[in-house]
């Protein structure tokens, strides 16, 4: 039979799932055993015991100095940030969105300008926002909103002007002006698309949110990767990134299972 | 007066002439049928009257006033594809229509009102056969019962006319025969006028009382888009319908 029409039963998708999973963490606990059993004070590659000691400190024990306990502090900081980020940028992007997919007279100015912004990299403009905002939370949150934004809007223009003619024709027979078929036909169309978008950029997001804490912050989950990073702290900074990724993960699957249970009449929500 | 008038319209996209010096007056009541070739304008046409596009030449009168240059609720249509909304359940697809136009703010209606729409879309679906299906969403539903939607969504908004694309042209031969009674049933009922596009002759033969065939009359083979097509030939049908439909007239008018 040809690979192509082979397809793993139930069991065995299961084992596949988790087979790659399984060797990575296979492949790292090996080496670490042998770098540890060659200099029991390698930093490089700690060991389950290690990791877990340094988890337990950071998120089981109040720090001595400060009384909070280190890793839900930077979580709730880290999260605070991402959602507000992320939120403004829905909306933005929507309002952006809808109107430049919609209205031929908002899309000829919008549109070009949407693509423009979206090219130029968030990151190189960083140090201006640092400036403009200063180097608190705004700042911090206006990197998700800028390098977030535009693609988000990009996006659902493109979905708006996807939705068929007929259907925009039909709403006028029906009685409706542009605002209401905006707000009936076109917006409930494009929310599960928005939801859709935002899992496609919580990449990103998470990427400019590590690196403005990285530069400029004083708690968070990219702050303390980047701070304990002066002490070879690979104990402190592997827990972390499993952590981010688990929480990234999250959001991914809510919002998918969000899409599902609220449209369920969206067919690209099983997707 | 004919409560429809089309007068020497044009219609042309840059060189290429779709429609050239269309004359037609269609009295209310009418049920026409267009047929002809791929191509050759009727839907453009459609478009016309829907105010979807408008005429490079010539005018519309409807009830002797110009067509407003934009779709309005005096005129339903119902396409062959993407008439009804994907998001909204077949009751609130055709509430929709009832709520729109009295809720400028909003577009929807709350409490009292917004029972008192569903009931109403709730009969009217009723009477197209859909009365099982209420809370279903559009993409449930087979193409035959889609199409039942879409006529009953037109339906609701009571337009003086109804504009009807193809919408049979993607059902199977059974569930056409099953819709060419029903639209047969309410156009009786609501003695609206329709205007039908078909690519089935026989669909156009024995639903209207009046088949219009647009042809091009004039073809130049080395400038194809030189000549649009015209009404080549208007033939009045099923004359029992005709003179019932007349004695209808007759009597309201009196």
């Amino acid at each position: 039979m040809r690979l192509i029409n082979r397809h793993p039963d139930r069991s065995s998708r299961l084992l596949l799932v988790l087979l790659p999973f399984a060797l990575l963490l296979f492949a790292y606990f090996v080496g670490s055993a042998e770098r540890l059993a060659d200099n029991p004070n390698d930093k490089l590659l700690p060991s389950a015991g290690q990791m877990f000691e340094a988890v337990k400190r950071l998120a089981f024990s109040a720090d001595s100095r400060t009384g909070d306990y280190v890793l839900w502090q930077d979580s709730a900081s880290s999260l605070r940030r991402l959602a507000l980020g992320l939120g403004i940028s829905a909306l933005a992007g929507l309002c952006l969105g809808i109107a430049a997919g919609t209205l031929p007279l908002f899309g000829a100015p919008l549109s070009p300008l949407l693509t423009v912004l979206s090219m130029v990299p968030p990151l190189a403009i960083l140090p201006i926002l640092f400036i403009v905002f200063g180097l608190g939370e705004l700042s911090k949150v206006m990197l998700i909103v800028i390098g977030v934004t535009p693609c988000l809007a990009r996006d659902l223009e493109q979905r708006a002007r996807e939705i068929p003619v007929e259907l925009l024709v039909k709403a006028q027979t029906l009685g409706a002006s542009t605002w209401t078929l905006m707000l009936r036909v076109v917006l409930p169309q494009l929310l599960p698309r928005l939801l859709i978008s935002l899992r496609l950029m919580l990449g990103s997001a998470w990427l400019f949110l590590i690196a403005a804490e990285a530069i400029a912050s004083t708690d968070g989950l990219g702050y303390r990767i980047f701070l304990v990073r002066r002490y070879l702290a690979m104990d402190v900074i592997l827990p972390y990134v499993v952590w981010i990724t688990l929480l990234a993960w999250l959001m991914d699957w809510g919002l998918k299972a969000l899409t599902r249970r609220a449209f369920p009449w969206y067919e690209g929500a099983r997707a | 007066m004919s409560f429809i008038s089309v007068n020497n319209v044009w219609q042309r996209y840059g060189d290429q002439v779709v429609l050239e010096g269309l004359n037609l007056h269609v009295a209310e009541g009418e049920f026409c049928t267009l047929v002809g070739t791929s191509g050759c304008g009727k839907s453009t046409f459609l478009r016309l009257l829907l105010g979807q596009e408008t005429a490079s030449k010539g005018q519309i009168l409807l009830d002797g006033q110009p067509l407003a240059g934009e779709p309005d609720a005096s005129r339903g249509v119902v396409f062959q594809r993407y008439s009804v909304f994907p998001h909204l359940s077949v009751l609130d697809n055709v509430a929709l229509g009832l709520e729109l136009p009295r809720s400028p703010l909003l577009g929807r209606l709350f409490g009292k009102a917004k029972k008192a729409a569903r009931e109403q879309a709730a009969a009217l679906l009723h009477k197209v056969g859909l009365g099982h299906a209420l809370d279903k969403y559009p993409a449930q539903l087979s193409g035959g019962m889609q199409q039942r939607l879409a006529i009953a969504q037109a339906l609701i908004m009571k337009p003086r006319v109804l504009l009807l694309d193809e919408p049979f042209g993607a059902l199977d031969p059974g569930i056409r025969k099953d819709m060419h009674q029903l639209l047969l049933e309410l156009w009786r009922e609501t003695r609206l006028t329709v205007f039908m596009v078909t690519h089935d002759l026989s669909e156009g033969f024995s639903l209207g009382t009046r088949l219009l065939v647009f042809d091009k009359v004039r073809v130049d083979p080395h400038a194809p888009g030189a000549y649009g097509a015209r009404i080549t030939y208007d033939i009045p049908l099923n004359s029992a319908r005709r003179k019932a439909l007349a004695a209808e007239l007759g009597a309201t008018s009196q």
